[in-house]
Parts: structure tokens; sequence; C-alpha cells
């Protein structure tokens, strides 16, 4: 008898049938290959992943996904992968949203599924605008934004949500930039690795209604602007040239021509404090934007915990019929 | 003594005092020994929204209402024999319900000038004689014998107070001839490890039922007989429990495990509560962050292949409605259970109403059928869940449940069934590609034009759902005129298919006559009750009730032509009296009062005289 060895699957086999629609140029199409690319390095079956989505442009992701997959309703796909994840725990579950999607109609399915540790993979694509309702501003578009819906510039102040999902006790924070191909790759790797919720905010262009909103991130002088967050790894950004370190609680940037790396700020995943600070980098017009892993700790999940309880359960009261419930309690009999 | 025993056919009691004054306890207990002692009983507790409402407040009063019969009866009464009022709140509310010449146990202790003034009475009713001439007043001092009694228990006054509920019980127990025993062994099982509350708890009960005894003020005592119930194993059933219990049996029978989402609302919660305690069961209970999560991970888990469920109320269904929606052109199987109570918005909270009838309905954006399936007793709910259940997944489509508040908290004693002898569940997850080439999630079953469920894990019958019309048989998204049509009468003829799985209509009486009184729900007992006075009497009135609304019975037609006239009672404005004139184009008048209990037998009965002239 020989044994059938299944040949290793390959980006292909997790490319659905379904012609790909959104605009051309739009940075969704290198999310989504790059997350196609990254499936099957992860050694699962496929059939064991699950793509759940909600509503926006970023939401039409599970149709192009040959996997299990949910494109539910507005905001939404939290809490039906919540319902996924509990149902069947072994399943690999992720959740793709969008800034709107994800942030303002479903913020409260976003919290909640972090806050519980629910292991859940959520990708949110922000591109700081609606786009699939054509071009007003979102949670996160910056104050004095000017769309069809706000035409004198918005007065909505714009919400970050790395800082949010760490109030919420996110176990897992990271945010990247759909142009850094590479980072985005190890991103992937990271949330899958990580067992709990685990939050990736990517940051994606929209070229029809908000081009250019991470240019300079993306562009020539990126790295002038921008921290790659490495942990264990002094911080230092701009071809080394800068660094941060603490003054007090306050972060400060200097020129590394005067400063010894030994005063430079070293980070730590694990540190929830200083991933708070780190986090609140990007509402600051002179610290660069962290890109990388923010915060990452292990606790228990949700659904492991609710395994537990009911194996303990099943344990301590042994094997259970329906019929003994009903038995159960004060009962006469009628001759 | 010189006491006479009166053997009656039936009595009814209410209880009512302070929210804080134990009423629901108590005629708890009442309720358990007379289901014991084999009366057929049916009870409507009645109580404020308020947790804690001002002591001695009209707003915090608490009822609690037993009817007990050595018949078979089908409601709870409409107006009591016998008030208890521990509070002049509780006797200002209630006095006027009581039966000319009926029976009040009054807590004169209670009548203090402070709670008077606080429930409105400028004096005394219990002295300037305003009862007098209508009611026979027994008043007891409450607390002084409840402190008599537990003289020498090292226990603070207030707490020593809180035992008069207990004596109130055993003056009825007293009074109606039934044993303390039952009540004994439950206060030493709940207060397990506080020997001193069992202990004073225990004396105050024996001190009612020795007052009872000794006191000269009651000098008849009351039998009821057994009832006559059908031969079997019998327990006290109410409707939150057994619709609970009916789910748990779906559960076991399909051999899906049970999920359940949902978030907490009054008066549904108890079914998150009793669920949560299953887990040995294999019951997955998710207290979600709101209504719309609730049921959005309920949509989930039918996707991964969990029998799921949720539960909540009318501002909880509003909710839930896009969700819903979902649920239907995704066709997944799941039952959602609505324990109606008085709306709309909060309106009241721990009343029972019949009015989310269009919601359950119509309750959705665009053409989106649900099959709609309502019980008709607390015990009942049992099996209208199970057989929710089993529809729901023979089906594949979402099937909304209507209970309500009275049939939630209401009871009765209750056959316990076999779970053997339940109609068979049979699920069947999709295992292999039912094309040549592909897995076609839309290709339907002829009869039930149901579609295969496969779930996330199953190896090569990957595809993808979504809220997006449905191509017929890929499911790919679609958005072509044709097929959109197409589906959606495909979706509506599902759940008319779903007549083939009703057992037919059962008439109580002849199959013509001057009157049909149509009903659906809680209302079932009351209308009994009335068309079994009317036949008494000699009219030609007939009752059938409807388990199913969507979609409505074949054979209900056929059953309205036999009749000259049809009465449809519902605790709302007639909502599914407009169903049946639309349906049936029949001039069916409605009986419809909305007050936030059961419509009471009596009323009908009045109805149907009026309307047969």
């Amino acid at each position: 008898m020989t044994e059938v060895q299944t040949p290793p699957l390959t980006k292909k086999d997790f490319v659905s049938d379904q012609a790909v629609r959104w605009c051309p140029g739009c940075g969704d199409y290198a999310i989504l290959a790059q997350t196609q690319k990254k499936m099957p390095t992860f050694g699962r079956k496929r059939e064991d992943f699950v793509f759940v989505s909600g509503i926006g442009c970023s939401s039409r992701f599970p149709y192009y996904m040959n996997t299990y997959g949910f494109h539910s309703i507005h905001g939404r796909a939290p809490a039906i992968a919540t319902g996924v994840k509990i149902a069947n725990p072994d399943l690999s579950v992720w959740v793709v949203t969008g800034d709107g999607d994800g942030l303002s109609i479903g913020g409260n399915h976003f919290m909640h599924a972090l806050r519980r540790n629910m292991d859940l993979n959520i990708l949110m694509f922000n591109n700081r605008i609606y786009g699939l309702t054509k071009g007003q501003y979102s949670p996160t578009s910056e104050q004095g934004k000017k769309t069809k819906a706000s035409p004198f510039g918005s007065i909505d102040y714009p919400l970050n949500p790395p800082s949010l999902a760490l109030g919420a006790q996110a176990t897992f924070v990271a945010r990247t930039i759909d142009r850094w191909q590479k980072h985005l790759a190890e991103m992937l790797e990271r949330s899958y690795q990580h067992d709990g919720g685990s939050l990736i905010e990517i940051y994606q262009n929209c070229n029809i209604f908000n081009d250019g909103a991470y240019e300079e991130y993306t562009g020539t002088e990126k790295l002038d602007n921008v921290i790659e967050l490495k942990h264990g790894e002094p911080m230092l950004f701009a071809k080394d040239t800068k660094g941060i370190r603490l003054d007090g609680s306050k972060a400060i940037v200097v020129d590394m021509e005067t400063h010894s790396v030994n005063d430079i700020l070293i980070h730590d995943e694990t540190n929830l404090d200083l991933a708070h600070i780190i986090a609140n980098w990007t509402s600051s017009p002179v610290l660069p934007e962290p890109i990388g892993v923010i915060y990452c700790i292990d606790k228990p999940t949700y659904n492991q915990e609710l395994v537990d309880q009911i194996d303990a359960a099943k344990k301590s009261k042994g094997l259970a019929k329906v019929q003994d419930l009903l038995n159960a309690g004060d009962t006469w009999i009628v001759n | 003594m010189g006491k006479t025993f009166k053997t009656i056919d039936e009595a009814v009691i209410r209880f009512a005092g302070d929210s804080g004054d134990g009423m629901q306890l108590t005629g708890g207990r009442f309720t358990e020994t007379t289901a014991i002692l084999g009366n057929d009983l049916s009870t409507l507790p009645d109580f404020p929204a308020e947790i804690r409402a001002p002591a001695g407040s009209l707003a915090g009063v608490s009822a609690f209402q037993i009817k007990f019969s050595s018949k078979d009866i089908h409601t709870p009464g409409d107006k009591p024999d016998v008030l208890v009022a521990m509070n002049p709140a509780a006797l200002k509310v209630h006095r006027n319900e009581l039966i000319p010449g009926g029976t009040m146990i009054i807590n004169t202790d209670a009548f203090t000038k402070k709670n008077l003034k606080f429930a409105g009475y400028e004096s005394n009713p219990l002295e300037d004689g305003s009862l007098d001439d209508y009611f026979t007043i027994i008043p007891i001092e409450m607390n002084k014998m409840v402190t008599a009694a537990c003289e020498g228990l090292d226990m603070p006054p207030k707490l020593v107070g809180r035992t008069k509920n207990l004596f109130a019980l055993g003056v009825l127990f007293y009074m109606y001839d039934r044993p303390l025993n039952s009540t004994e062994d439950w206060l030493k099982k709940k207060f397990k490890g506080k020997d001193s509350i069992i202990d004073a708890n225990t004396k105050a009960l024996n001190a009612g039922y020795n007052f009872g005894d000794t006191t000269e003020l009651f000098m008849t005592r009351f039998k009821v007989e057994k009832a006559n119930l059908p031969k079997g194993n019998y327990r006290n059933m109410n409707g939150n429990l057994a619709t609970s219990l009916g789910l748990l049996a779906a559960s076991e029978k399909s051999g899906l495990e049970l999920f359940y989402g949902g978030y907490p609302i009054t008066p549904a919660s108890d079914i998150l509560h009793t669920l949560a305690t299953w887990k040995h069961f294999g019951v997955q209970t998710f207290q979600a962050e709101d209504e719309i999560a609730g049921m959005s991970s309920v949509v989930g888990a039918a996707f991964a292949g969990k029998l799921a469920i949720t539960a909540t109320s009318g501002p909880g269904v509003a909710l839930k409605g896009e969700a819903l929606g979902l649920g239907i052109i995704t066709e997944l199987p799941m039952v959602i259970i609505n324990v109606q109570r008085g709306g709309p918005s909060t309106g009241l909270p721990t009343k029972t109403e019949q009015s989310d009838l269009n919601q359950a309905l119509y309750g959705r954006n665009g053409e989106a059928p649900m099959p709609v399936i309502a019980a008709e007793t607390p015990g009942d709910c049992f099996f209208a869940a199970y057989e929710a259940c089993r529809i729901a997944l023979k089906y594949m489509t979402p099937v909304m449940l209507l209970t309500d508040g009275y049939l939630a908290n209401g009871s009765e004693p209750w056959k316990i069934p076999n779970v053997d002898d339940l109609e068979d569940i049979d699920v069947k997850f999709a295992h292999e590609k039912n094309s040549e080439t592909d897995y076609l999630p839309y290709l339907r079953d002829e009869k039930t034009l149901s579609r295969p469920w496969a779930i996330p894990g199953t190896p090569e019958l990957e595809h993808r759902l979504g809220g997006i019309e449905k191509a017929e048989n890929t499911g790919h998204v679609s958005y072509d005129p044709e097929n959109h049509h197409k589906m959606v009468e495909i979706r509506q003829e599902k759940v008319n298919r779903i007549q083939q799985d009703i057992a037919p209509t059962k008439v109580y009486g002849e199959d013509h006559g001057d009157m049909l009184v149509l009903s659906w729900g809680g209302t079932y007992g009351s209308c009994r009750s009335a068309v079994e006075t009317l036949q008494e009497e000699g009219l030609k009135v007939s009752h059938a009730h409807i388990r199913w609304i969507s979609p409505l019975p074949k054979d209900l037609g056929e059953i309205i032509i036999g009749f000259k006239n049809v009465l449809v009672p519902e605790i709302n404005l007639g909502q599914f009296l407009r169903i049946i004139r639309a349906e049936y184009l029949v001039d069916a008048q409605g009986l419809n009062l909305v007050r936030g209990r059961p419509i009471s037998a009596l009323s009908i009965i009045e109805t149907v005289k009026n309307t047969l002239g």
C-alpha cells in the first residue's frame, strides 16, 4: 500500500473563480494577492479557513478567496465570525472589514470581539473614506475633509483604530500598509500565529475617492515619517538618523548625531503602557507613524475558555439525557 | 371547633403585596403544592418592571394569581375569590377585581398612616366601612404574629418581618386544606446552611396554618378534589422552561449541539439563564454585546453547523431584523423566539401582549418570508419550540416562534412527554459535490425546496454565502432581473410548502354553526374556556386554534366556511383578524383588548352572546 501524498497547497488553491471587481489601481488588490499567497504557507487545510466580511469595498474580499466565506451585512462581521468561531473553534476565522464597516456601524462588535479575546484575525482596510457609497468622510477621515457629505469640511474628529483596540483590551494590535508587501505578509503571519483576537490595521489607498492618503508613508520620503517597530530593538527611524526617547511618559524625537543608541527607547510588544503611547503617535505632527506590531500578549481566549467550561461540566455531571431533565423536579403520577 | 369542609370545583386566589414582600415566591409555593395534590391549575404572575419601586407605592405592587380546579381548566381565572393584600397599595390596585362577596385577607400591620397616604387613601379603608358591604374581610396582624412565632430566635426584627409571606401562605394552606411539608422541604433546600432563616420561615408558615385553625374567622374550609387528568407522570411547567427544554430536546434528537446567542431582555432572559446551566449537554450560550450581535452570532453558528437559537422580545426583534433577512437569503436554519410583551418601544416590559405578529410576519426589508409558529399554553411552549427547530432544519430556513409574557411566566400541570415519541429530526450535512464539477449550495430538494448544508471544515465544498442576491443553484452573486424574480418566488414557495408538515386543524365542537371562535397563541385558554361555557349553554359555537400562522394550514378556509360568524380575540388591534379577512374574504370580527393581560373568558362569552343576540 502506498501512502497518497497530497501535494502542498499553492496560491492558486486560494483563488476563487469569481472575477475581482475592485477599481483598477485599488489597494485591495495588493492585500488580496498577499493573503492568497500567504495562506498556503500556514500548513492548514483549505477547508479550515473562513473569511467573514461586512459591507463595503473591502468586504467583497471573501468572494475572491477559494475558502469558506460569508459576505454579510454592514458592520456585523465580527459578531457573525464570533458565532462561527464558538460553533467550531478548530476553524481559522478571518474578518475583513473597513474603517466605516468596522469602526462606525460595527464599532460595537469590533470592540467587544477584541475585549473577549475571541480568536479572530481582523483585517481592517483603512482608506479613511467611504468608497462603496461614493466618497463620504469616514470615522478615520481627517478633520476638515471635504466630501460630498461635508462640502464645508468635516467637523468630525478621527479615531485611531490601534488606540481603540488597546482600550478594548485587544491582545494583538498591528499596523501595516498595502504597498509594503513583505511587511504585510509578515503581519499576516504574526496574526495567524497569535492565539487570540488580533487586529491588523492596513493603510489602504483608495485611488478614486481618497487618492494619496498615505503618500507620506509610501512615497520616496517614507522612511522619514515612519517608524517600523521591532520587538526588543531601539526605536530608530529616518535611516537611523533619528530616534525616540521617553521624557517621563512623553515620547520625543531626538537626533542620533547628538544621542547614543543607549538613550533610545526599546520596543517591547508586551508593555501595554508603551503600546498606548506608541499608538498615540498617529495623532502627533512631529512623531513618526508607527508601523508593525504595537502590542502582543498571550491571554486565554473566549473560545477556549468556553470549550473548557463545557468539558468540565460534562466531566463533573456525566453524560446527560434530556429525558432525565424532563423527569426532574417535583413530579406526581396520575393513574 | 365546629369547622366545616365545603367541596368546590375550583378557586381563584390572588396574592398581592409590595415587590419586596415575596409574592411571586408565595404564589410559586402554593402552585407547587397544588400541582402535587393533583389539581389542574393555571397561573398568572404579574409584577412591575421596576426591580425595587419605592416600598408601599402603587407602582411597586406585585401580584400572583392561581386558579386551581378538580376539572380541566385553561385559564388562570378572571376574578379572584380570595385576595391576599399585604399592604394598602396592594388593596388599592386589586380591590376592584375581587368577585363581589369575595374574601380579603389583609395584613393590617402594614396599614400605617404613611402607607395609607402613599397608596392615596385619605382614610383607612379597614375602618371607614368602604369595604364592608362588598367583601368578607379577614384582618390579621401578620407582623405581630410572625414576631411572636419567631420569639427566641436570634434574628433581627427586620428579617423576622420578611417571613410574613410564609405566614400568609400558611393561612391559605389551611383554608384550602393543603399540606405544608413540600414547602418545608423546599425551604431547607433553598436556604441550606442558613438554619435561622429556615427556622423562622418554617415557624411563620406553621403559625399561619395554626392561626387559621384556631381563629373563629374561618368557619369553612374548602376542598378541591384531584382533577381527572390523562394518565401519566406530571410536573408543573412554565413557558420559558418549557421552551428551553423543547430546544434541548431538538438538539438531542437532531444530533446537533445547541448554540444560543442573545442579549438579556424581559421577559425572555430566563431562556438564556436556563440554557446557560446546561453546559453538560454541550450547550453553548453566548451573551452578546447587543441584540444585533446576538442574531449575527446565530447566523454564524448556523453557517458552522449548530442548532442556532436566539430569544428576545419585540424591541430585540426590531434590532435583529436585518440579520434575520440575512438568515433568510442565505437559507440557514435557525430559530428566533419572541416572548412578546407590551409595546411599542419599551412599552410594558413585564406585561403580556400579542402585538408583534405583524412584526414577525413583515418586519424586514424586501420580500422576506419566514415561517411563524405560536405556542398556546405554558407547557405547549415545549412542543412549539421543538417543532420550530424541526421545521427550520428540514426546510433550511429561519423560523420565528412566538410566545408571550403570560405563557412565559405562567404555569400549568404538564404531562411529561417521552423524548422517544417526538418526531425524528433528520439532519444530513453535505459531504460531496452535488454536480459533476462543483458544489452547488443552492441546488434544491424537490419536495421541500431546501438547499444543502455544507459546513466549514468539509473538504472540497468551499463556498461563499452572502446577503447579495444569489444565482439559482450556484449561489454566486447575481443582479440578473429574471433570477431575482425567481429567487423571490422560490423563497416564498419554500415557506408555503411547510403546509405539508402542518397537522390538520382541530375544531372543538361542531364543524358548522353560528360562531367560530378563532384564536392563535396565548389566547388559546380563554377561548377554549369561553367556548366550553357557551356550548354548555346550548349555543352553536365552536373553537379553532391556529398554531402555524405562516404558512396557514391548508384546511382553514374550509373550516371558516362552516360558520355564520367568526370571532378573533387577540391582545392587539386585530393583526390576525386582518390576515383572516384578507386570506379568506370573510367578514370576521375582532375582540381586541390590549391591557397587558390575558383576555378574559368572560369578555369572549359576552361578545359572542351580543353578536348572536
